[in-house]
């Protein structure tokens, strides 16, 4: 019997067997009506079907290989968990990375699965739709597996439990929680630059790669498990920001100049962001992969320099912030790291100083800078803190408008003078930290002007727990916004010398030597 | 001339993968970290199914890089047979 064997498709009929070809335009209701957010923002598209995913991944593929990558992760996360885990971690300092991680950046994993979900459903095309789904499910995966990762820890160190309920009211927590916010409340198009362009493409690898590579480093298979298996999500992620601002550009020159705008005020939100990254990557990783300054020189100046070389064909220049945020590279984690040491009594992890072996690499890593500025900084905190007066700072700082950020970055080509801007708006003063806040605030103030500002909220007397009484003679503002916080005062908070923390990863230490 | 650059988690089913790159990229240069792989070639890297499979002695779909990918950067072309990543200018 002679039987005719159909051939396989190749990649690129199937994927447009699977996605353009399974897309209808409906009649039963006008498009702009199914479709109604989709001009609003000023971007003009004349022709959907020009998005073509790169790497043609379709439905069908896509839930092949993901099953295979949470297979992976699970056994991973399963033997790490059997295996003491917990225990062969560098040192008990390390585990303060992964409570600032799940509480500043898994929510945002579940926001951005909602952004994504929303963005897909705004766009008329199919290859957007598809990838902006795909997306959407990869977060809400990072979002699961990092809480499951994570809950083991949860186990043995304080901190991680009310991650969650911390997110929402933390003082730097805003920071994280309002870009991914000012980005959700953006229009669709708006929110692709955000995150599928300017945070995924330009500055995601300073996130997950050095961070990762770092928790391998430091003997966290778990963490290392989640954080690879998001990778390798991000690389459809980074392709998906790249490929739609080529689409959007190439549809219409009248879309460059918003675009533009985007990219600045965007790279600019994400930098800012990564503040937090760069103290993790300089400080508190017990052992480091490599420093701030060069993980910056690596994934923004060559690979992001790259990519802006790439764009000049289409009239975008480089980021207007681009230069400063070069410059700042010798100054940014040391100057965060000194603002958490400041209020290490209001955060839900542990701060210290760092000790002679650990300056002693910072002055290599950084010779223009370290020994100068920051290395009398460290040396009179430890004096202080040897005679039993390690410092805590009960005054609460201002923050900026924007970024939500303590004020305390300095001028550019000054580090040694605070930077202060403001912006006067129906006769109120707004502050900001740097030209880049100011001028973002300055473009959209009946944006900004409703920021949920810590600090701000403190004064007016919203972060205090129901029961407080503030007529009270012997009332206590501060430790009763940390109540409301729901942090535990000497548990949760205060310096890695001394924590509950460092007592039992010592004693478990000793006891898994024998019985 | 720009690198265009692709990293893997370092494993076994990746040591192949890297072998083939080299073997297919002349001017790539490997940088390893900790659990991971970075290739790093000028202009342009071109990944081929067939040098894989000689390499890992089995059939090997290119979508299966996806399993073990950390991040890459560049314009990305991807054919049943060849996964390219370039810069244009």
């Amino acid at each position: 019997m002679d039987m005719k064997v159909a051939k396989k498709l190749g990649l690129k009929d199937r994927y447009n067997l699977m996605t353009r070809d399974l897309a209808w335009t409906p009649t039963y209701q006008a498009v702009k009506d199914v479709y109604p957010y989709v001009e609003y923002e000023g971007i003009k598209i004349h022709d959907w079907d020009k998005f073509e995913d790169p790497f043609r991944m379709t439905m069908d593929a896509y839930w092949k290989y993901q099953a295979e990558k949470e297979r992976k992760l699970y056994a991973i996360i399963d033997a790490f968990n059997q295996n003491n885990g917990h225990l062969g971690v560098t040192d008990a300092r390390y585990i303060n990375t992964l409570k600032l991680f799940l509480t500043g950046v898994t929510p945002l994993e579940y926001m951005a699965h909602r952004g994504f979900a929303h963005v897909g459903r705004a766009f008329p095309g199919a290859g957007p739709r598809v990838a902006c789904l795909m997306q959407s499910l990869d977060e809400i995966r990072h979002a699961q597996t990092q809480i499951h990762s994570l809950s083991n820890y949860n186990r043995f160190y304080n901190g991680f439990q009310n991650w969650r309920h911390q997110h929402d009211r933390v003082w730097y927590l805003s920071v994280p929680k309002s870009f991914f916010d000012d980005a959700i409340t953006s229009g669709p198009f708006e929110f692709m630059i955000a995150i599928g362009f300017a945070f995924e493409y330009v500055l995601t690898n300073l996130l997950f790669v050095p961070f990762i590579s770092g928790a391998a480093y430091n003997g966290d298979m778990g963490a290392m498990a989640f954080g690879f298996s998001a990778q390798s999500d991000e690389s459809r992620h980074m392709t998906l920001g790249l490929e739609i601002i080529k689409f959007i550009l190439e549809q219409d020159p009248d879309n460059l100049p918003i675009v533009q705008r985007w990219i600045d005020k965007w790279f600019w939100r994400g930098y800012r962001v990564l503040t937090l990254v760069a103290m993790m990557m300089d400080y508190m990783l017990p052992k480091r992969v490599m420093s701030w300054k060069e993980a910056w020189e690596i994934y923004a100046e060559q690979n992001g320099g790259a990519l802006f070389a790439d764009l000049a064909r289409y009239g975008i220049r480089v980021p207007k912030g681009w230069k400063q945020a070069c410059d700042d590279k010798d100054h940014l984690s040391h100057q965060a790291w000194n603002v958490f040491y400041n209020y290490g009594a209001a955060a839900p992890f542990h701060t210290w100083c760092p000790g002679e072996k650990d300056m002693d690499w910072l002055s290599a890593k950084y010779p223009e800078s370290f020994d100068r500025y920051y290395r009398p900084l460290w040396q009179h905190y430890a004096a202080e803190a040897k005679e039993g007066r390690r410092f805590y700072n009960t005054t609460l700082p201002m923050l900026c408008q924007t970024c939500q950020i303590p004020m305390f970055f300095t001028e550019p080509g000054d580090p040694s003078k605070i930077c202060y801007r403001e912006s006067t708006y129906h006769g109120m003063k707004y502050h900001f930290c740097s030209d880049g806040c100011k001028e973002i605030f300055d473009n959209e103030p009946q944006k900004y002007v409703q920021s949920w500002l810590p600090v701000h909220q403190i004064y007016q007397g919203h972060c205090f727990p129901p029961d407080a009484d503030p007529t009270k003679p012997d009332f206590n503002p501060l430790a009763e916004v940390l109540r409301w916080y729901r942090i535990e005062f000497g548990r949760d908070n205060l310096d890695y010398e001394g924590s509950p923390d460092k007592k039992n990863f010592d004693a478990w230490h000793e006891l898994a030597k024998g019985n | 001339m720009s690198n265009v650059f692709i990293a893997f988690q370092r494993n076994e089913e990746t040591r192949g993968i890297v072998d083939a790159i080299l073997a297919d990229n002349p001017t790539a240069t490997v940088n390893e970290q900790p659990a991971m792989v970075k290739v790093d070639v000028p202009d342009q890297l071109v990944i081929r199914r067939a040098t894989i499979e000689e390499q890992i002695g089995r059939a090997f779909d290119l979508q299966e890089l996806h399993v073990n990918l950390i991040t890459l950067s560049g314009h990305i072309d991807e054919t049943d047979d060849e996964f390219t990543l370039s810069w244009k200018h």
